[in-house]
This record gives structure tokens, sequence and C-alpha cells, in this order.
């Protein structure tokens, strides 16, 4: 690695262990402390080694560095001896000569407590997802807000509040425990689960951003699947369906940036180790009960894998769809479940489904009842071609709609 | 939105017992039908299918092979949807593969708290 990009790269994947054992020592009530004791040791790397060359072992530095901020952080301030002393004797420090425990399994464990933090029902879904990008991945305001298509100062405002929720509710960074994993796992699951898909689906143009937001939760989810309490069924599912969506992620958009739609992707493009790794913790998962949403999720994206139409996959993924939506309904699931039931039963089936749906504002109702109508009445096609790209304000969806419509004009 | 049930009533099943491939005919069926309910956001709970034997307690203590064994129809199972009326739940009902094989769907709207 060139030594122009070494501090962004160890910031990326050392600054949020960093702070996770750091924020677990300090405590809930001093995330800004742990935050500039923090960059600042990045500061300092950049200064030293500006003139005296990246050492041997830079985490090592950088670590050690961090850690002597701590310490003369605790010697010059009275707060160690007022409010947190007892705190910090209880988990790593014994008075004044204190370790601070960098450990392999120490950074493991203090990430994986920072999680159930983030993901505090305290705050509301969209707060947990800033939050845990902030705090578990590094995220400043301003990447955050690009993802989310928000400005900067909206994101500021959103992770001030929720930093202030979790100080009033005194939550204790800590080992969870058993109970508490049990009840907050599927919190912790929601929103690992939108922070990919804000990553996958958001309409960001900026790839390699969204691209992060998916490696982030990803290894997010790869750290509770490590983890013995939190390695249940609908964690590898959840991972699993992560695998088997991003095996997809270059083939979706070509160089101009534009989507290209499942039955038009190029399948060598597809990630194999990817897929692989996607069936790997779909077997995982296939121990628990099946009928969590996430492992149906995974199974419909496992049979999207398999690029041929065969009769046995539409029938598969339509039973998954159906199961899906039994368990939770969703808009997308009720339309991708009535395109599968073309798939498997016919257009003129999924037609009289489709329009006891009730989703007619929806840009991506018109574009499914436009394609299902394509063979059998043009003009009906094309109305709700029209009703579609009046409806959307996605550039890319206006693209692939006008396609639609001049291809229609041609037959 | 209210909750209706639906309870499925079927003549018991006196000929063969239906093949594997009958079987699956006839589980992705209800699956369909359960699906379509789904995807119109009207379903509160799948429910369940029950056996067609059962036994029923009388007040004296009295155990019989029920239910009410002199009668053909049989409860098959039961299913939850939401509507606005019963009406509308009973719109919901079309299409339900019992009536393939002479069965009926009651609706009945549930108590709300």
């Amino acid at each position: 690695m060139s030594n122009t990009s070494v501090i962004p790269h160890l910031f990326r994947t050392e600054y949020s262990k960093m702070c996770a054992v750091l924020y677990r020592s300090f405590g809930i009530e001093h995330f800004e402390i742990v935050e500039d004791l923090v960059s600042d040791a990045f500061l300092k790397a950049s200064e030293v080694w500006k003139t005296k060359g990246v050492p041997e072992n830079p985490v090592g530095w950088l670590y050690t560095v961090a850690r002597n901020n701590a310490r003369d952080h605790f010697r010059k301030s009275n707060l160690f001896k007022s409010t947190i002393s007892d705190d910090l004797k209880r988990n790593t420090f014994e008075g004044e000569d204190f370790e601070l425990d960098l450990s392999e399994k120490n950074i493991h464990d203090s990430q994986l407590a920072m999680i159930f933090v983030a993901c505090h029902p305290c705050n509301t879904p969209e707060t947990q997802i800033a939050l845990a990008l902030n705090l578990l991945c590094g995220f400043g305001a301003n990447e955050i807000a690009s993802a989310f298509l928000t400005n900067r100062e909206v994101i500021y405002k959103r992770l001030q509040r929720g930093k202030t929720n979790l100080k009033n509710a005194q939550i204790e960074i800590k080992q969870p425990t058993l109970s508490e994993i049990e009840d907050r796992l599927p919190a912790v699951f929601l929103t690992l689960y939108l922070l990919y898909n804000e990553g996958y689906y958001s309409a960001a143009q900026d790839k390699s951003l969204r691209k992060d937001l998916c490696i982030e939760a990803m290894r997010l989810c790869l750290l509770l699947v490590e983890n013995d309490l939190t390695n249940t069924s609908q964690t590898n599912a959840l991972l699993s369906l992560m695998c088997f969506q991003s095996s997809r992620f270059d083939a979706r958009v070509n160089e101009n940036g534009e989507v290209i739609l499942y039955g038009d992707q190029d399948d060598s493009l597809w990630d194999k180790e990817l897929i692989g790794r996607g069936v790997y913790y779909l077997k995982q998962a296939s121990g628990g009960p099946d009928f969590s949403k996430y492992y149906l999720e995974a199974a419909i994206a496992c049979w999207h894998t398999i690029k041929e139409d065969s009769d046995q996959k539409w029938e598969n993924i339509l039973t998954l769809y159906n199961k899906l939506l039994i368990v939770e309904y969703s808009p997308m699931a009720a339309l991708n479940r009535t395109y599968a039931l073309a798939k498997a039963r016919g257009n003129n089936i999924a037609i009289t489904e489709a329009e006891k749906l009730n989703l007619k504002d929806h840009h991506l109702y018109h574009m499914l009842l436009g394609k299902l109508y394509e063979d059998s009445n043009q003009d009906i096609a094309l109305k709700h071609y029209h009703q579609a790209l009046e409806l959307t304000k996605s550039s890319a969806d206006q693209k692939q709609i006008l396609k639609n419509i001049q291809r229609l004009k041609e037959v | 939105m209210k909750d209706f049930l639906f309870v499925f009533r079927s003549e018991k099943r006196t000929g063969p017992m239906p093949s594997p491939e009958e079987m699956q005919a006839s589980m992705q069926k209800w699956m369909d039908w359960l699906g379509n309910i789904a995807a119109q956001n009207h379903l509160t709970s799948a429910g369940n299918a029950l056996l067609p034997h059962g036994k029923v307690l009388q007040a004296s203590g009295m155990v019989t092979d029920g239910p009410y064994t002199e009668i053909k129809e049989t409860i098959g199972g039961y299913s939850i949807v939401k509507a606005e009326s019963l009406d509308e739940a009973v719109s919901l009902a079309n299409g339900c593969p019992i009536f393939a094989v002479g069965g009926n769907v009651e609706v009945r709207e549930i108590v709300g708290m």
C-alpha cells in the first residue's frame, strides 16, 4: 500500500474498533472525549509518519498512541476520580495503573456491545442507522448525509439527538445478557437490514459510498455470526441475504451508472464466491424456524442466483413470496409476488390479482401492470407505463419506463 | 379495519387417500389463495388446518368421538383476515380452494377489544 493511502485505509479499518474499546471503558457519557482521543491518534500519526515514515506495525503504533492519550487524559482530568472511576475499575483499569485491553477478543466484544448500544430502542430506526454508521463504522455526518441524500445539518442533529437519548437512558456499554440479546436482536437485525438496503437501493450517485454501506452492514452482521451468543439462524439468514444481493452489485449498474434490470444482467459478472458464501450461511440458517422474514428473503435471493427460468424456479419463488407476505406484508413483496405469480401461473391470473392490490399510487405497480399487459393489450400497457412515468421521481426508473414505451410503440 | 374469522368446512373425505401429487396441488392452491389475500394486505393470520378427527367432552364427563359424527361436514381449518366490513371480508373469500371440493367458508366478525 502506498504511503498516501495508508491513513485513510487505517482510519476505515481501525478507527471504529479503537473507539468501540474506548467507549466501553469510558462509558456512554463520554462519546465526544473518545472520538477526540482516537482522532488525535490519527492526527499524530499523520504528523509523525510524514517525517519518519510509516512504522513496521502501524496498527500497533496507533493503538499505543490511543492508549497513551487515554492515560494522559485520565491523569489530567479529575473526571477520573469523580465520575467514572467506579465504572473503570469494574471494566479495564485498576486505579492509576491502567491498561487498555486492545486484544482481538476485547475489540470483538466491545464492537458487539456497541452494536447493541447503537441499535437501542430509545432511538427511532432511522436514528439507529445513523448511529450505527457513526459509532460502529466511523462515518462522519457528511458521508452519512450523502448516503441518505439529505444535508449534513439534518444528520448532525440526528446524531446529536441520538447520543443524547443514549446518555439520558444511561445505557451501560457491556456484553449484553442472553435475555437482552433475545429481546433486542430483532432491532439489531432490522437496523443492519435497513443499513444494507440503504446502500443497495439508494438513489445516491456515489457507487463506492453505497458499496461501503453494504460492506459495513455485512461486516457487522459477520461480527454477530462469529459470536456464539448472537450466532442464531436469523443472523445467518440475514448474512446469507446480504451475500446473495451483493453478488450482483457490479452487474446491476452499467458504466454510465444506469440500473440494469435482473433479466438483462450479464451473469458472468455475478460474484460466484459471494454466492457460495450465501449458500453456506443459508444452510447454517436452515436449522431454525424457516419462516423468518430474512430466511425467506435469502431463499428467494438464492433462487435468483440461477439465471435460467424454469417451472421449478418460479414455483419456489412464488411459494416463498406467499410465505413472506404471510409473515409480514410489504408493498414491494406484494408486487414481486405478483410478478412471480405471472411467471408461475401466467399473465392473466397475475393481472386479476394485481388489479386487486391497493398500490395505485406506486410507480412500480404501474410498471408491473405495464409489463403484464405488454403481450395481451398494448394500449393498456402504455397507459400504465405513462402513469408510472408521472409517479416516479427516480431518473433511472424514468429511463427504463421510456425505454419500455419506445419498445411498445415500435411493435 | 376489523378482523374476521374464516371457517373452512367441507364434507369428510370418504374416497381413497389423495396421491402425493394431488396433495401438492391442493397445498399450492391454498398457498396461492392465502398469498393473494396477503398481497392485498388483508391477512391477519394464515391460521391453521385441523385434522378431521377429534373428541367432544360433555358436561357430564362423557367423551364422544366427535365432532358430531352424525354430520357429514367437518371444520378443516381457519384463517383470520382484516377488512373494513363483513361484505369486504366475504369478497376476500372468493376463490377459496374449499369450493372446488364442495365446501364453504363461514365468515364471522371477531369482537375487538
